[in-house]
């Protein structure tokens, strides 16, 4: 092994055991940073969530000229790249672009926002989906109980909530995961926009491993977290969860 | 448009129901009067579950149907019945609610509790409605048809998959709502079933109606054709020859 190898290999455990003493210690910056990653990445879920859920069960639903077309279009979204994202957003929000007065590029708001375009067709276009292969199944039953168009979609996302909540985890993933949008329109500011994907591209460019690494691992205990909390209250609350009044 | 009798509760006049080159019913002309419990009878493919549809209005069709209360609440029995994730007590819920949304919380309360009850459910109100027997799952499915005081509760099949225990169950909760006096169609490959319970027997072949008659006619008449081949167990899984 040459020299720089066993250098290399002795700094990764001393690499982790920084990252596991700053996790442990709650380490300002570190906790910071995770908070504002959350409280970004989850907003533009619930914004995704409340706008995507509709459109997809209500694409799921209605039948329209032109549908196949809008469904071609919502699935290559799928597929969107966030630094495209990003720059869309940026031009709106810039100084000079249509939305420029609102003054909030380089602002958690901006960042949500990329975000929110960011997973809306993920959140859509699964919704959709699940929405459609359950009225496959029980479709005609609704459409014979008296269920219009509103009523079979929501009580459908109702019918199938653990596959919208898997829907919801997959968004919140790459939300939380991407790094191209809300570094273009965050501007990565320390203490404003510092996020967690953003944290870790810099320490990493800066030679300070320590930090992205915790980052890294805090990032996947987080999604970890939030899969083990669904399987609990799904296995928990199982269908007696929703009590309509 | 004609005026229907009183007591009819639809007519159809020459419908056909086609599914792209499929013809499922062709010219089905009949009515179904208050009070009739209706056994559509037939091989498999000649259009008993079409013919329902056509006769609920879910299906799309050409021809004249015509239904005395277009506001009217209609209900449907699935072989399979579709069950929401959700308990057994809001599944009642649900249906109560799409069919009666202008009446009071409290008394679709009652109604579905009413339900349940009357198809020896009650105990079971909480527990996921998917996590119930065969049996019992058609038992609540005919608790939702049941309760929305249907003008027609439609049955398909509702004993195919059941087993004897569980059809017995189904057959005497039939024999309860007929007794009460609510109007039933019901396709069914049991002639014994059609025999029991039916006032009224529709013979289907190949998507048309055939035979038409009160029960007792049809099983002393000794049909004829495809009917008495039908009757003699001939015709039951298969359209051949």
């Amino acid at each position: 092994m040459r020299p720089d190898e066993r250098l290399a290999m002795s700094a990764v455990p001393e690499t982790f055991a920084t990252a596991f003493r700053l996790i442990v210690h709650a380490d300002p910056a570190l906790v910071r940073t995770v908070a504002l990653s959350l409280a970004v990445s989850g907003t533009a879920c619930l914004c995704a969530a409340a706008f995507g859920l509709a459109a997809g069960a209500w694409l799921a639903v209605v039948r329209f000229a032109g549908q196949r077309a809008v469904l071609l279009v919502l699935d290559t979204l799928l597929a969107l790249p966030s630094v495209v994202v990003g720059l869309a957003v940026y031009l709106l929000l810039s100084r000079s672009g249509p939305l420029g007065s609102w003054g909030i590029l380089f602002t958690p708001a901006a960042m949500v926002i990329a975000q929110t375009i960011l997973v809306l067709p993920i959140v859509a276009a699964l919704a959709r989906q699940v929405v459609a292969d359950a009225l496959r199944d029980g479709g005609d039953q609704l459409r014979s109980m008296g269920a219009g168009v509103l009523a079979s979609a929501m009580l459908m996302l109702l019918h199938e909530r653990w596959a919208v909540a898997t829907v919801m985890l997959i968004a919140f993933g790459r939300a939380i995961a991407e790094v191209g949008a809300v570094m273009i329109v965050g501007g990565n500011i320390d203490g404003v926009t510092r996020v967690m994907t953003t944290t870790i591209a810099l320490e990493t460019s800066k030679g300070d491993l320590p930090l992205a690494l915790a980052l890294g691992l805090v990032l996947l205990f987080v999604v970890a977290l939030l899969n083990v909390a669904i399987a609990l209250f799904r296995r928990g609350s199982g269908p007696l969860a929703v009590e309509l009044r | 448009m004609t005026v229907l009798p009183a007591s009819t509760l639809i007519a159809l006049s020459d419908a056909s129901v086609a599914y792209g080159p499929v013809q499922a019913v062709r010219n089905a002309t009949m009515r179904v009067a208050q009070g009739e419990f209706i056994a559509v009878v037939g091989a498999n493919g000649s259009g008993k579950t079409s013919l329902l549809r056509l006769l609920h209005g879910v299906v799309a069709y050409r021809g004249s149907r015509e239904v005395s209360r277009p506001s009217g609440v209609q209900a449907m029995v699935f072989q399979r019945p579709f069950l929401l994730r959700l308990s057994v007590w809001n599944n009642v819920r649900i249906a109560l609610w799409l069919a009666h949304r202008h009446s009071t919380s409290a008394s679709r309360n009652e109604r579905a509790e009413q339900a349940l009850r009357r198809v020896g459910l009650a105990a079971l109100r909480d527990r996921p409605a998917r996590s119930l027997s065969g049996g019992e799952q058609q038992r609540l499915a005919l608790a939702r048809g049941w309760a929305v005081r249907p003008d027609i509760l439609f049955l398909d099949e509702p004993t195919a998959s059941l087993d004897p225990s569980a059809k017995n169950d189904v057959e005497a909760l039939l024999a309860d709502f007929a007794a009460d006096g609510m109007t039933l169609v019901m396709s069914t490959h049991n002639l014994g079933q059609a025999k029991r319970l039916a006032s009224r027997v529709v013979y289907m072949d190949e998507g048309r109606i055939d035979i038409d008659l009160p029960t007792s006619d049809f099983f002393a008449a000794g049909a004829p054709g495809r009917a008495g081949r039908f009757l003699k167990g001939e015709l039951s899984w298969s359209l051949d020859g």
